[in-house]
């Protein structure tokens, strides 16, 4: 019996427009949220590993009110249950607040391993993973291209920069999960009508016993000063090939020293 | 002046040029300190400014992962108190740093592409949301760790004192978890390395599979060759290849797109490159809104042209 907990992630739309509120932090009101599209490939990942033996999967989402929508979607993937840390202090938080809640959440949970997207599609830091488990005093291995399980010891391929690795490791274990592991499944109807029924909890940060002094804007290690957007590029000049498309591009190159 | 930890990125020995830079920005907040893990060399490290050049020799660095590597910066933070700490937004540095952060309890900043010294402390400049937006972020609690893009400035040489000292720190068994069983180091393209290269010549699911012309092309450039995830995905090229949300992000003085749509999460690996070119058949493709030059057509015509046409201007 394998028990996974997934962190996953409710963030704006990347393909709208997203901005800021007033307060510097990202508006998740303007732009329609989903679940972080990484995130599915970690729900993927875990429903592998559990339909591959026997075991559960639960996912684990902190956000706002609609984060609730992310949980959805995954228990129409074929999680088993859902927990939604929902409390107004959080607003703001920084990726140390957030692997606080995260690990005190999944302290209250039973698990296994735990997976994670390899990085949210709108922070897109990619550190929460191994800042979860710093916290909970387990081993990473982050940005995992294959996972296998057999028996107790985990195995994981890492596709680095410079080198593969094959890292092996046994016990409770973080895992996050790049979208080098294959496409995720869609919610089948099946899916999406066994979803209703199935269990959600809703905790505040009283329930997993974070003081509320140690999350949120105002509490954050680090803060946006100001910002805005980039300037829009002026518009470039397009030509069509008829046969010196090359010689012009060489020539638009050399006028500006790259030739 | 304050010293400023700075951690090294040396393969094989060989300081990366995204070091260099990072040692080139520490000099406007303080005294640059290099540290290592493993060896670097360091004649380069100390014409690049380093006052001081910490060294960690053990294989305990090399067989986990990052959890030895930060217990033993984080020890030194504590010990030495420095102005910041500058490390490579790679995935390892990220994770490293961030860890250091945690156990330092300081403000972590990531992806800078800038940082200036403000008053007694430092503000960064980051690109977010796909390079739409430009932020200025300041940290509010103990010493800044920035993780820090290439091609965030020209390394630019300047004699430090270069004060080799050996450290040995104390790494705990929980960091010990998660052993590398193997590392098989991938193949050299002989060409520039992606991320640091000043031209990047990339190649989508227009080239239909084969990348004969765009890499001819940058060759003749003295380019590195990038790829789409739709080319990647294909199996075209390898992963450490792409370019985008998923895979690099690419920063160069010419960007080169062929047969790129220009999806949302390609740009974000390659908008902020300081000037774009596009060849792609379809004129209402995204990727014409960034460029500053576009050629509507067949890349396996226009290309080899140019390839051509460059030769023949450099004799
Ligand atoms: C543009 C931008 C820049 C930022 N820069 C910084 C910065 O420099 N320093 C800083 O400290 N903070 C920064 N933040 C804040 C930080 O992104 C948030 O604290 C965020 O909640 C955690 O980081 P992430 O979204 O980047 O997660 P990542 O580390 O990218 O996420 C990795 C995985 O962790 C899991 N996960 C992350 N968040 C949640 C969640 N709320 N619920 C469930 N699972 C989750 C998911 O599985 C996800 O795939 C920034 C935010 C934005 C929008
Ligand atoms: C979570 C997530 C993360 C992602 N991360 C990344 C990432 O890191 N990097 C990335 O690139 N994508 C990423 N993607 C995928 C991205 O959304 C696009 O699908 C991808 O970039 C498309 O690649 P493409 O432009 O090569 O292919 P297409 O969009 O299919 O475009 C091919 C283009 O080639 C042109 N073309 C065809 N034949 C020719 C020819 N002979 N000559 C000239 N032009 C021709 C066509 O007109 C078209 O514009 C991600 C997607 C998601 C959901």
């Amino acid at each position: 019996m394998t028990k996974i907990v997934v962190a996953v992630k409710y963030v704006p739309d990347a393909t709208a427009d997203r901005t800021f509120s007033a307060d510097n932090t990202v508006d998740r009101e303007g732009v329609d949220g989903l679940l972080s599209e990484l995130d599915e490939y970690a729900v993927e990942q875990a429903l592998q590993v559990v339909e591959a033996g026997d075991g559960e999967v639960t996912v684990l989402t902190v956000g706002p009110e609609d984060a609730a929508d992310a949980v959805r979607k995954a228990l129409q993937m074929g999680a088993d249950a859902g927990v939604h840390v929902q409390d107004d202090a959080i607003h703001g938080s920084d990726a140390f607040a957030t692997s606080l809640i995260l690990a005190k959440a999944i302290e209250k949970l039973e698990y296994d391993m735990v997976f994670f997207g390899m990085a949210s599609t709108d922070g897109g830091l990619g550190v929460v993973p191994t800042l979860v488990a710093e916290r909970l005093g387990l081993p990473a291995v982050t940005f995992a291209s294959e996972i296998t399980v057999d028996g107790d010891t985990v195995k994981i391929r890492r596709d680095g920069d410079v080198a593969t690795q094959e890292i092996e490791a046994s016990g409770k274990l973080v895992v996050s999960v790049t979208d080098q592991t294959g496409e995720a499944r869609y919610p089948s109807f099946k899916g999406i009508m066994a979803a209703k029924k199935k269990p959600v909890e809703e905790w505040t940060l009283e329930d997993i016993g974070v003081d509320a002094s140690s999350v949120g804007l105002d509490n954050a290690w680090t803060k946006v000063e100001s910002y805005e957007p980039r300037p829009p590029r002026t518009a470039g000049e397009i030509v069509t090939d008829e046969g010196d498309g090359g010689a012009k591009l060489v020539e638009f190159l050399a006028a500006k020293k790259f030739v | 002046m304050t010293e400023v930890l700075v951690l090294i990125d040396a393969p094989d020995g060989k300081v990366t040029k995204p070091s260099l830079e990072l040692l080139t920005i520490a000099r406007r907040i303080g005294e640059p300190s290099a540290v290592v893990f493993g060896s670097a060399d360091t004649d380069t490290l100390t014409q690049y400014g380093a006052e001081k050049i910490y060294t960690y020799d053990d294989a305990v660095y090399s067989e986990f992962l990052v959890g030895p590597k930060a217990e033993a910066l984080a020890q030194l933070v504590t010990e030495t108190s420095p102005a910041a700490v500058l490390v490579g937004a790679s995935t390892e540095g990220k994770e490293i740093s961030a860890r250091v952060a945690l156990k330092t309890e300081s403000g972590w900043i990531s992806d800078a592409v800038d940082v200036q010294a403000s008053g007694d402390s430092v503000t960064t400049t980051q690109s977010v949301f796909a390079g739409n937006f430009t932020v200025q972020s300041s940290i509010t609690k103990g010493a800044p760790v920035i993780t820090v893009k290439p091609n965030s400035t020209t390394p630019e040489a300047a004699a430090g004192a270069g004060a080799v000292e050996a450290k040995t720190a104390e790494v705990s068994e929980a960091a010990k978890t998660a052993k590398i069983t193997s590392t098989k180091v991938k193949e050299a393209s002989g060409r520039p390395e992606l991320t640091e290269a000043a031209i990047v010549v990339s190649g989508g699911r227009g080239t239909g599979g084969d990348f004969t012309e765009v890499e001819a092309f940058a060759d003749t450039l003295g380019a590195a060759v990038g790829a789409s995830r739709a080319a990647v995905d294909s199996g075209w090229y390898p992963h450490s290849f792409q370019v985008g949300q998923t895979g690099k992000t690419v920063s160069p003085q010419l960007y080169v797109a062929n047969g790129i749509s220009g999806a949302i999460q390609h740009r974000a690996g390659m908008q902020t490159s300081k000037t774009i070119v596009a060849v792609n058949k379809d004129d209402e493709a995204p990727i014409f809104e960034l460029v500053d030059f576009g050629v509507v057509g067949d890349l396996k015509s226009v290309l080899p042209q140019a390839t051509e046409e460059v030769k023949k201007r450099k004799g």
